[in-house]
């Protein structure tokens, strides 16, 4: 410190500007590369989404205009698969919140003494991210094929009739979203149910509450960080999501989510304000949705 | 621990024991790790398929079991077009992991360490990648690379890939800051360490493993995306989209190899840093 003495009176004239120079040196580069291609690509979507065919043009040639039309267009053909993606998508969630709270609570809370098992469990957790999204979609595609052990057990049980199918069916693809979720929604809840002062729940069963009542007024409110974020991490993902619902992969025509009209409308029509328009109706009514739910559940700090 | 003594001496005291909590609380003591244990065996019943088929004796369709052979693991490039496809997904994301950690890692620093203006909207440009659905960043970036008349293809997937990537990177990175004592890197400079001196021998080495692990994260996003890349990859494939191609017509044997081999892989890198890092918590907690 004596050194710094010396010259302290330059430091202190000096360092705020300094100071937000050094800052600016680190921001500039990864916040001008998001502006050029995050938000930047936002408003060409939103430019996008008025534009007008050209008179006499090509397919997939468009020039700008103020085309309100084309949301209406778009809703009016695609509205059911608006829907169907967001009733898809908090299934799947709540699905996911559940199959994943026990697993993350054994391995966050009664995994504690034996850090090896816990460290071998979450590896587990995460192998499946270790291979491909696509090949275990598929993998789970055959499984539930017609000729698969699944189909063929649901029939001589007769829980499924005998020209029924599991994939191909809503069933198939809200299974696939929860499938693929699962690992999005248990790592967050371990992070905060891992940190969980047990004094608390002893504190509770020391009131005389039941376990139950324990459980959902100490346990949940607590974890509530670690919920908020899995959900969320899960229910965006899964809303935009159109591998699953695919026709080659768990789904049909008859269960297209918005996802498969966008890429549709932008890959193979080349119905580029359509596509664009449906983007931002799904990031729209999402954005609305998280912060209606963030907010409610009082955890804003997310980044 | 404290409090339950006394609640452990109120509930003998009590008239009545009764039994059935009791017996309910034994039970969900063995009813938790089985189900725990049947929930990740669920969870990895698509990757034993898919390693399993990876030695499956079959003709271009992989579907039915024929055979067990080594054949596959032998000649994974003979399918067209496979190793190509491979290559680029690891080349896209060697170079949009090193680029997103270094930008990711200078914010992570500057949001920790310095105060700005205009924070609440960096932090909001920052978060929003991670809240938007991967179809509307691919169909974005797609439609704004129409509009300038880009080419798609390998750079076109890399800026992208980057793009989506330094959330993800801030996010790790910034953790290991908050957790990083100013007073070493002040004790650097008192001892006449110029800034970069610092930064590369003391601030560096002490991010690292905060660095590694968001680098890891990155790679692993970006060799596994599909949605962004199908946007803005023209006519050149990637490992994903050569796989949602061939769905149409059957996933050769192939792939499962090339799949099963990066799945080891990682699974041995993630158990070394693990072992590793176990072994120095060791050490340490020796020495102190």
């Amino acid at each position: 410190m004596a050194f710094t003495a010396f010259s302290s009176q330059a430091v202190v004239e000096q360092a705020p500007r300094k100071r937000s120079f050094i800052a600016l040196v680190l921001l500039l580069p990864g916040i001008l590369y998001l502006v050029l291609f995050f938000l930047a690509p936002l408003i060409s979507l939103v430019i996008t989404s008025f534009q007008q065919p050209v008179l006499d043009g090509d397919v997939g040639e468009y020039t700008a205009g103020f085309q309100w039309q084309n949301y209406t267009d778009a809703m009016g053909e695609y509205w059911p698969l608006v829907l169907r993606a967001f009733g898809f998508a908090i299934i799947a969630t709540v699905l996911a919140l559940i199959i994943s709270y026990p697993i993350a609570y054994f391995i966050g809370v009664k995994a504690r003494r034996w850090p090896l098992l816990q460290s071998l469990l979450l590896t587990l957790v995460i192998a499946p991210f270790f291979i491909s999204f696509l090949l275990r979609t598929l993998a789970w595609k055959q499984i539930m094929s017609d000729e698969g052990p699944i189909v063929q057990f649901l029939k001589t049980v007769a829980i499924l009739p005998s020209d029924g199918h599991l994939t191909g069916t809503t069933f198939s693809v809200i299974f696939g979203l929860t499938y693929n979720f699962i690992p999005f929604m248990t790592l967050p809840l371990y992070a905060t149910l891992e940190r969980l002062d047990l004094r608390y729940i002893e504190a509770g069963a020391d009131l005389y509450a039941s376990p139950f009542t324990v459980f959902r007024k100490v346990t949940i409110p607590l974890s509530m960080p670690g919920i908020v974020s899995g959900t969320l991490l899960t229910f965006i993902p899964a809303a935009g999501d159109y591998i699953n619902a695919s026709r080659d992969f768990l789904g049909s025509s008859s269960t297209a989510m918005v996802g498969n009209a966008i890429e549709a409308n932008f890959l193979v029509l080349q119905n580029y304000p359509i596509a664009a328009a449906l983007s931002i109706v799904l990031m729209a009514v999402i954005l609305i949705i998280v912060g209606i739910y963030v907010r409610r559940s009082g955890t804003e700090d997310l980044i | 621990m404290t409090s339950a003594v006394p609640a452990k001496a109120f509930e003998q005291a009590s008239f009545e024991p009764s039994p059935a909590p009791r017996r309910r609380s034994r039970l969900r003591g063995i009813g938790l790790p089985i189900y725990t244990a049947l929930a990740l065996l669920f969870l990895l019943i698509p990757i034993a398929y898919t390693f399993v088929f990876s030695f499956n004796d079959s003709g271009k369709l992989n579907i039915a079991w024929q055979g067990f052979t080594l054949d596959k693991w032998l000649t994974v490039c003979n399918t067209q077009g496979l190793c190509e496809a491979f290559g680029n997904s690891i080349l896209v994301g060697v170079v949009s992991t090193v680029v997103a950690t270094a930008l990711g890692t200078l914010i992570a620093i500057a949001l920790v360490r310095y105060r700005f203006r205009f924070r609440s909207a960096i932090s909001l440009l920052l978060f929003l990648p991670m809240a938007t659905p991967e179809v509307v960043l691919g169909a974005g970036l797609a439609a704004q690379f129409l509009t300038l008349g880009t080419e798609k293809g390998l750079l076109t997937i890399i800026l992208a890939h980057t793009m989506f990537c330094i959330s993800f990177v801030v996010v790790t990175v910034k953790a290991r800051v908050a957790s990083l004592d100013p007073a070493l890197e002040e004790a650097g400079r008192d001892l006449y360490g110029s800034p970069t001196q610092v930064f590369w021998r003391i601030t560096f080495p002490l991010l690292l493993p905060g660095i590694a692990a968001a680098a890891l994260l990155s790679f692993a996003l970006s060799f596994d995306d599909f949605i962004i890349t199908n946007f803005n990859s023209g006519s050149v494939d990637t490992f994903p989209k050569f796989i949602y191609i061939a769905a149409a017509r059957g996933i050769p044997a192939q792939v499962n190899v090339i799949a099963s081999a990066v799945f080891l892989l990682a699974i041995v890198i993630v158990v070394v840093a693990q072992v590793s890092r176990a072994a120095r918590a060791k050490r340490l907690a020796k020495q102190s």
